[in-house]
């Protein structure tokens, strides 16, 4: 029966572009845990008689994102106010983009599908409250916190195009890499610069009309966000095959219970009253400054990735391709003549975990000495650990250590001499075809010698118990 | 002698401070004991503000004697009660910011100070902006000074009031839909609102962002322009504030009107309601205008019926939305026993707001709200852009226009307040100027019945300098002045 039913998901995505101030004032923009109330100014505290003033740098990040997203861009933009009244929304209106947003008509390709791009639009984000009992109406005490009251944001709204949670979560992921990738933002759903907000509804298979949508807010993971669009869709199913229907509303995420809950239903929606912004005039968006920012775009992740796939398998792919810096340090360092596959191995297993990077010299420098059999792998791990925190050459590190491995034949053949008549059970084990004995005598020879080339010493043990 | 230092001009009062005549503390002693002897009367002021003037009085005084005194050093200013200024409580003429002491002063208001002028005090005004008459001041009424039982008109009532009554040489306004003209009118001094964008917003605690623009209220032309030229220029405060040059409004001002086209607006003319004393006073003031060598023709602005409909949309649409920040959370007024934040709103703002403030915010909401939009807001701004072009026509046939700017005189304290309606008609020759964004000033031109009469001259947009060029010239040859009322 379920296997009938076609899942129907819009995005809404609100980014916090990267910039140094507020959307309409000069603050400085809060870190997670800053005191509250300590980003605040006259103007984003909505004081009488302040006025707001466009920040271009959230102006520039929003064209940047709007131009990766193949978006038309119009010539004329405005903001416009989007009224309502809530204590953390300081003015009792959002400053907001309605009916002349500043992109429209774009798209971005996910895996085999191309999801339609509405429209990518700013406006402010508003500030926090806390309260002291439940939610705002029941608390005795409720705290105000305005440091990320007017904090810019970019709305990007996509079409309904997506058709399971799988594909949500990869689209929101997919928008990650692309955000930063051109630098607009730094996307990170748990430091709430990405918020995905689905609208998700179902519908028969076959059917071209769309079914009554629910709205999911609260999700702070690409986990939470596939989980969160599973259990509605299952939610909806269920409703739908009992006889009953889906009431359009937003719905909230909890994490703790992994399931949606309803916040507020559309026979209570606001009417925002949106009008356009008279302190602030018409945009007019240069088309000279928008062509220079779309020549300034880097190459998109999705040709990056394209050309990767090229010279790397799959799954290596994923992670490189998916991290604009990872891809640049493994198109430098083999550019410089590291070898493709092992560098590629090296960045997935070893560099990408750890979220440091090191520069393609020295990440190159470390490939050579790898290939030369100069320093184990689990040497290598550490050289590349101290060189990113001193800033030091691996060479020099290696150097220092005495990390430099041994494979001279004649100084590890006395070692391996010394490890078979240690090991006369192992010996006589492998000797009688037991070959997986050969480890214990390799391990053996490693906690002796750490700096002896396993390679040779390989040789040279399977050489004397021939 | 303490009087005679309370009826000057700027020009005037600049010359005996810089001959050493007189110091700034002399000049502002003098206006302290007029304010004395006549504001209980004409109660033009809110609050006095002492420990600014004092400052600013050793100030000017100093830099007089050094010689580098700016071109306002020492010169008394009234500040209405819309324009914020640092560490001074400022209301809006509203209960509902009583207390609030912005961390910040208006940029048109800093740069009076910058330029040396003195605050005496606040003054009053109707609450937001929102009125004609000063009544509905959230604090008390203020008295026209030539006829105490009458109103000084509004919103800047208590501006007008102040220099009229020989309380303050400048006053600042604001002028949404008259607010500056209707008073200056009804007080027989001059007025004068910029084109939009002239004059920084910032700090102007707003009522119709559209709309509003800060202008001076002077006793001579002369001195609306000074105040004018320094108040005005671009502020990276204010993205709607021009960047054109503030000296521009000065461009040939005393050039006379010889040669001219002055146009006058049948629809403004003939409006319905004007007096005829008014009307007289119009009538005598084209015939000098005429004598000095101006052209008078006949112009139409045929959407004005409609301009007031679309005033009272447009405007109460934005106000409903920029008074949305008074909730009580961060400055004002508070309800420290509301249950929860819905009943916090309601209590506020129904005990904060006067009767005025609330209709309008309701008015506006009703007119933005889903379903309405189309058939007000939007039609409104229509009408609007239909008022631009009737001037923009206008323009075509003549280089300013000439109007009563009040219908009427000054009219009895309590005569309109249960009406709100003929209330609202008392802007109908002013506010097509803010529609249209464009400068407009009001000059003294006779009595009727022994009140005030203004004239009232609009140019075309960034026209600063042809208004007052024709104001100028109509002052010099009509002998006829600004005075300072005896306040009996």
């Amino acid at each position: 029966m379920s296997s009938s039913w076609e899942v129907v998901i819009g995005m809404e995505v609100h980014v916090q572009p990267k910039t140094r101030s507020k959307m309409f004032c000069g603050c400085s923009i809060a870190e997670l845990n800053d005191p509250p109330n300590t980003h605040v100014c006259e103007v984003c505290l909505g004081l009488p008689g302040v006025l707001p003033v466009i920040n271009r740098a959230a102006v520039e990040a929003g064209l940047k994102t709007a131009l990766a997203l193949k978006c038309e861009i119009p010539q004329h933009t405005k903001f416009d106010r989007k009224n309502y009244m809530y204590p953390d929304l300081p003015k009792g209106y959002q400053i907001s983009q309605y009916d002349l947003p500043m992109s429209i008509n774009g798209s971005l390709d996910v895996d085999e599908r191309r999801v339609r791009i509405r429209r990518v639009h700013l406006e402010e984000d508003t500030g926090k409250l806390v309260h002291a009992g439940d939610k705002l109406h029941k608390a005795w005490e409720s705290f105000v916190d305005l440091n990320r009251a007017g904090v810019p944001l970019m709305e990007i709204v996509s079409e309904p195009d997506l058709r399971s949670a799988e594909e949500a979560r990869d689209y929101a992921m997919e928008l990650q890499t692309l955000l930063r990738t051109i630098g607009a933002s730094n996307a990170d759903m748990e430091k709430g610069q990405m918020r995905a907000e689905p609208n998700i509804s179902i519908r028969r298979a076959g059917s071209n009309e769309l079914g009554v949508k629910t709205e999911l807010k609260n999700i702070n993971s690409f986990r939470a966000l596939y989980r969160a669009i599973g259990y509605e869709v299952e939610r909806q199913k269920k409703l739908l095959e009992d006889g009953g229907a889906v009431v359009q509303e937003t719905r909230g995420w909890s994490e703790p219970e992994q399931r949606t809950f309803s916040q507020r239903s559309k026979e209570f929606a606001e009417d925002y009253r949106y009008f356009p912004e008279p302190d602030l005039p018409p945009l007019e968006l240069e088309r000279a400054w928008i062509e220079e920012l779309r020549a300034g775009l880097p190459e998109l992740p999705s040709v990056r990735r394209a050309r990767l796939l090229e010279q790397l398998p799959a799954r290596q792919v994923a992670v490189i391709g998916g991290d604009r810096y990872l891809a640049d340090l493994y198109e430098t360092t083999v550019a410089k003549g590291a070898p493709a596959s092992s560098t590629a191995n090296w960045i997935v297993n070893e560099v990408a975990p750890t979220g440091k990077l090191p520069s393609p010299d020295y990440l190159y420098e470390l490939m050579q000495m790898l290939q030369q059999g100069n320093v184990t792998r689990d040497q290598a791990r550490e050289v590349q650990m101290e060189s990113i925190e001193t800033g030091r050459s691996p060479a020099e590190i290696v150097a220092e250590h005495g990390f430099t491995q041994v494979s001279d034949e004649a100084e590890l053949r006395v070692l391996a001499e010394a490890v078979i008549d240690a090991n006369p059970k192992a010996a006589a084990d492998y000797r009688s075809g037991k070959k997986q004995a050969m480890q214990a005598l390799m391990a053996d020879l490693r906690k002796r010698a750490p700096q002896a080339n396993p390679k040779v010493a390989n040789e040279l043990l399977l050489k004397l118990l021939a | 002698m303490s009087d005679d230092l309370t009826q000057l001009t700027i020009k005037e009062a600049s010359r005996l401070l810089r001959l050493g005549s007189i110091s700034s503390a002399d000049l502002v002693t003098a206006h302290v004991q007029r304010i004395e002897r006549v504001d209980p009367k004409v109660k033009a002021f809110l609050r006095f503000t002492p420990e600014v003037w004092e400052r600013q009085a050793n100030e000017a005084d100093r830099r007089i004697r050094e010689g580098t005194a700016p071109p306002l050093a020492g010169i008394p200013l009234a500040v209405k009660d819309v324009l914020c200024v640092r560490g001074v409580e400022t209301t809006a003429g509203s209960k509902i910011l009583g207390g609030f002491k912005p961390p910040y002063t208006a940029t048109a208001v800093q740069r009076l100070f910058d330029a040396g002028a003195l605050m005496i005090g606040v003054t009053n005004c109707d609450e937001f902006a929102m009125g004609s008459s000063t009544e509905n001041s959230g604090y008390f009424p203020t008295h026209n000074p030539w006829d105490l039982d009458r109103v000084p008109g509004g919103s800047s009532g208590g501006s007008a009031a102040a220099v009229a009554s020989g309380e303050a040489i400048i006053g600042l306004g604001t002028d949404t839909g008259g607010s500056i003209r209707q008073p200056a009118a009804l007080c027989g001094v001059v007025g004068m609102k910029p084109t939009y964008g002239r004059v920084s917003r910032y700090g102007l605690i707003a009522f119709a962002s559209s709309l509003d623009q800060i202008g001076p209220f002077t006793r001579s032309v002369d001195d609306a322009a000074i105040v004018l030229s320094l108040m005005a220029g671009f502020d990276p405060l204010d993205a709607t504030s021009s960047n054109r040059a503030p000296m521009e409004v000065l461009n040939n001002f005393g050039g006379g009107v010889s040669g001219m086209r002055l146009g006058v607006p049948r629809e403004y003319y003939d409006v319905k309601g004007i007096e005829p004393g008014v009307k007289a006073a119009i009538d005598a003031a084209l015939l000098i205008l005429r004598r000095q060598g101006a052209e008078i023709v006949d112009v139409s602005l045929p959407h004005t019926d409609y301009g007031l409909a679309a005033y009272y949309i447009i405007a109460p649409a934005e106000c409903s939305s920029n008074l949305a920040r008074y909730d009580g959370v961060r400055f004002g007024m508070s309800d420290d026993d509301a249950p929860n934040i819905t009943e916090q709103y309601t209590q506020v703002r129904r005990k904060g707001f006067g009767a005025e403030v609330r209709r309008r915010i309701m008015l506006g909401t009703y007119a933005l709200s889903t379903g309405y939009y189309d058939a007000f807001y939007l039609k409104a701004q229509k009408v609007r852009t239909l008022i631009k072009r009737d001037f923009d026509a206008a323009f075509e046939k003549c280089d300013a226009i000439v109007s009563a700017t009040s219908p009427t005189v000054a009219f009895p304290i309590g005569s309109k307040t249960q009406d709100p309606l003929s209330m609202y008609l008392c802007d109908v020759l002013t506010l097509g100027g803010n529609l249209a964004g464009l400068p407009g000033i009001s000059v003294p031109c006779g009595t009727s019945d022994g009140l005030p009469v203004g004239l009232q001259v609009l140019g075309p947009q960034w026209g600063e300098n042809l208004v007052l060029r024709v104001a100028r010239a109509y002052e010099q040859a009509s002998e006829i002045h600004a005075e300072v009322a005896d306040v009996v």
